[in-house]
């Protein structure tokens, strides 16, 4: 007698929506192991991130813009991976595009009105062209995407680096951040005493936007189609390098724009702090959304609660800040062994003793 | 207890799917010396039964006896340490490496090391016993599919199994190579073995058998003794609900040419290489192509596919060169094509079934428009392609993956069939199909021929290709060694050259 596991025929629609808040649950009561063990309630602990996090119209405004970038790179995670392009490399993205938008904001030689597009464009243009790289050594030379994209994040942050400590650095403090863009490329704020930029509304328009580019368009079709079986779209007749590439740069594209909201919409100006590991938060994003760039929403909105909670937390129950890190890790274990259950299910072995015939 | 206790036996198993009763009250009993055929249409229960043996789903009813001894078994690796072994349709062997480390693989070595000396005194002993050879330097890509069946079966052998039990052996297997296993099964009786022999090829169930058991909606619905009376017709009654019919060839002038490959050749390595090949293929004719598996003809199809592209060569559709063969391109020039591998090449199982029916049509204007899908018309499409193939399927939107070989077979038919190709490729096509959906296949294929449509047939199934080919063709290695009308094929002088023998005239 024992519990084994069996394969599924076929997943049930409920099991989809159930899992990822079973996966946040066990996560949450993981962690409060941790809480515990700093010496904190962990009902205290986890009520404090919540509801500061959401509890006033300031801190719910707050966590909307601190979710603007996740959605941005969990997008960019989801429609990479489902074409198989493994595109650990958001993070990367996301500084070019920062850094395109942060350079075109700053130039005074172009009219007022153009900046905000061209800031859009250029930091597109950037990430895409940053994921580009890697997908073509991909499908070109069989290079591994995942070694590929993952190190390019560092080769791009230390070249930031250099920017910021040469040519970028500000003449009169020393500080190693580049030159603010001019006001006129500043994002407008659409409500007042607020920190929602054009960003957060594009964040929030994107999401079914690329949900309808996945589900009902031709290009969607056949990225679904190269990432589930590439020889047999092959054999119908798609070009998997171009869907492939294409992936790649929508990808690339959807995780700069979160650079080229981070810059102009809050910062102004690109420092080496910009991105506190959102385009990896990314990844765990579009896990916990299974792929659905609908998902992405309510997922990054949970992380964005998880990391401007944690700061209130650690002020009044004295848990370090690292839990928020702690969490994000966590819920990807549970995530993906949560997704086990969608091809498997769990069933109690039962041996039937019959009576041993003579 | 007797003293010759049954090697299996299963008695009353049940296994529902939901509402489905895949198995319902199975008995199987297997003694020392027996070779059982299973035989049964597919969906019978016959894979959901040894999927019930090998542990990968657990009985809702029933018990499992094995020796004498109620066995509960988790996995393949608890049925082979009871003395039960498997060798599957499609084979679980390490490609990249050597005979040798396949069969070391699970075996315990000393102190970790691999014990060479001990594989080679055992296999000594299975070539003495059973009659079959194998080198055990050789790279496991390099074997032909008999020979990596062999090393399948040497594999249960070397770990002891008693009761062997063989998936649609003889699928991808020359006559010649299929009278060797059969040599080696009997063998295997002979020495107080059991072997279960799933099947649907009545013949070879009557060559090798002593018992056949027929099953039918999940349960066991006869038992017959195989011995001088049994016929092809008795048992294919109690197999299927519905008459069987040889294909019916009407007669046909083959007209003008529609497929013409000139001088292609393509680059061997891992592959075998295909030198200098000519084809015509002319409206009305169905061009069979034989030959032992792996002697060119899935890269033949591969290149007439797109799919490998040749050194040299050119290929003609309908009157047109092709300036370059790619699948988009013969797609274009009306080439349907039904690949030898449906469930990796021709579908994308994890797909819906209307995605994989509309897969190579997507841009067509019907399907879509300025690249945004018309999903209505998309499940229209399909449901109509349903119906007129006598898809079985809950509806547009259920998951390829789900359906069953021959629907999946017919799925590709549908679509390939929807755009009134003038010359069908068809690799394969029946190949693990059941009676009733093999000679839907061949319908299609006559009714293409009859409506003055070319079909290059490729199959490695002797009969298939006699009953519906108008001239065949011999591949050995890489190179067409041999052409004739039907009429003057046999099955010694075609068995000949697929063996590489080319009579000196």
């Amino acid at each position: 007698m024992r519990w084994r596991l069996e394969i599924r025929d076929a997943t049930p629609l409920w099991l989809n929506v159930l899992l990822p808040l079973l996966a946040i649950l066990a996560t949450l009561i993981l962690c409060g192991g941790l809480i515990v063990l700093a010496g904190a309630n962990m009902f205290d602990a986890y009520a404090t991130m919540f509801s500061s996090a959401l509890s006033s119209k300031f801190a719910l405004t707050e966590t909307l813009v601190k979710a603007t970038p996740l959605i941005f790179t969990g997008l960019a995670v989801t429609i990479a991976f489902k074409a198989k392009f493994w595109n650990i490399g958001a993070e990367g993205q996301l500084l070019t595009g920062a850094m395109a938008a942060a350079y075109v904001g700053a130039l005074e030689a172009l009219p007022g009105w153009s900046l905000i597009p061209l800031m859009l464009l250029a930091g597109a243009a950037a990430g895409a062209a940053t994921a580009i790289f890697p997908a073509y050594l991909k499908t070109r030379y069989k290079v591994d995407d995942v070694v590929t994209t993952l190190l390019l994040n560092f080769v791009i942050l230390y070249a930031m680096t250099a920017l910021l400590d040469g040519v970028w650095k500000d003449p009169i403090s020393g500080y190693p951040d580049s030159p603010d863009i001019l006001s006129a490329a500043e994002f407008p704020v659409f409500l007042a005493r607020t920190r929602l930029h054009l960003g957060v509304l594009l964040a929030f328009i994107g999401a079914p936007l690329v949900w309808f580019v996945m589900k009902r368009t031709t290009l969607g079709f056949a990225i679904e189609a190269v990432g589930e079986n590439a020889h047999a779209a092959a054999f119908s007749g798609h070009k998997t390098s171009v869907v492939i590439l294409a992936s790649a740069a929508v990808s690339g594209l959807l995780a700069g724009l979160a650079g080229v909201g981070e810059v102009g919409g809050l910062h102004f100006q690109v420092m080496a702090t910009i991105s506190p590991g959102y385009g990896y938060t990314g990844i765990v994003i579009a896990m916990l959304a299974r792929l659905n760039p609908l998902g992405v929403l309510p997922a990054a909105l949970f992380f964005a609660v998880i990391i401007t909670g944690a700061d209130s937390m650690s002020r009044a129950t004295g848990v370090p800040v690292f839990l928020a890190d702690v969490i994000q890790g966590t819920a990807l274990v549970t995530m993906l062994i949560g997704l086990m259950f969608t091809r498997y299910r769990l069933r109690w072995q039962r041996v039937v003793h019959s009576v041993q015939e003579m | 207890m007797t003293t010759t206790a049954p090697l299996l036996q299963m008695r009353g198993i049940c296994k529902y799917f939901g509402s489905v009763r895949a198995n319902e009250e199975v008995d199987l009993t297997v003694t020392p010396g027996e070779i059982i055929g299973l035989l049964g249409e597919n969906g019978a229960g016959k894979t959901t039964l040894m999927n019930v043996l090998f542990g990968v789903y657990t009985a809702d009813a029933g018990q499992i006896d094995i020796a004498g001894t109620p066995a509960t078994i988790r996995n393949a690796a608890d049925a082979l340490h009871l003395g039960v072994g498997m060798v599957h349709q499609h084979f679980h062997l390490v490609s990249h490496h050597s005979v040798m480390e396949n069969l070391l693989v699970g075996q315990p070595g000393r102190w970790g090391q691999l014990d060479r000396p001990y594989i080679e005194q055992r296999l000594q002993e299975i070539r003495s016993r059973f009659g079959l050879e194998m080198n055990l330097d050789d790279q496991v890509r390099d074997l032909s599919i008999g020979q990596q069946q062999r090393l399948e079966i040497i594999k249960a052998l070397l770990r002891g199994a008693r009761l062997l039990i063989l998936d649609e052996p003889t699928a991808s297997l020359t006559p010649q190579e299929a009278d060797g296993l059969f040599d080696a099964l009997r063998a295997m009786a002979a020495q107080q073995m059991g072997v279960i022999f799933i099947s649907h090829k009545l013949h070879e169930i009557r060559a090798v058998t002593t018992r056949v058991v027929i099953m039918r909606y999940g349960r066991v619905t006869a038992t017959v003794v195989n011995d001088d009376s049994t016929t092809n017709r008795q048992l294919a009654e109690l197999m299927c609900e519905h008459e069987i019919v040889a294909p019916v060839k009407a007669s046909s002038t083959p007209g003008r040419e529609l497929l013409r490959l000139v001088g292609i050749c393509t680059a061997g390595g891992l592959r075998p290489a295909l030198q200098d090949i000519d084809l015509q293929v002319h409206a009305g004719e169905i061009l069979g192509v034989a030959g032992v598996s792996g002697n060119g003809q899935t890269e033949l199809a591969d290149v007439m596919s797109g799919m490998l592209t040749p050194l040299s060569g050119q290929m003609w559709l309908d009157g047109q060169v092709l300036r370059k063969i790619t699948p988009r391109q013969v797609q274009r020039q009306g080439l349907g094509r039904i690949p030898e591998d449906r469930m990796h090449t021709g579908l994308i199982t994890t797909l819906p079934l209307s995605s994989c029916m509309v897969l190579p049509r997507i841009h067509e204007h019907r399907f879509s428009r300025f690249g945004v899908l018309n999903r209505k018309a998309i499940r229209q499409f399909t449901k109509e392609q349903m119906q007129a193939f006598d898809v079985r399927a809950s509806g547009p939107d259920v998951r390829t993956g789900t359906l069953s070989g021959g629907n999946l077979q017919k799925v590709l038919l549908a679509r390939e069939l929807a755009w009134d190709p003038t010359v069908l490729l068809a690799a394969q096509p029946t190949r693990g199909l059941d009676i009733a959906a093999a000679q839907f296949v061949h319908e299609h294929l006559l009714r293409l021929r009859t409506e003055g449509k070319a079909v290059v047939l490729i199959s490695e199934d002797l009969e298939e290709l006699f009953a519906l080919s108008d001239r065949i063709v011999v591949m050995y290695e890489g190179v067409i060694n041999g052409r004739m009308p039907i009429a003057e094929a046999t099955v010694q002088n075609v068995g000949l050259l697929m063996a590489g023998i080319t009579e000196a005239a």
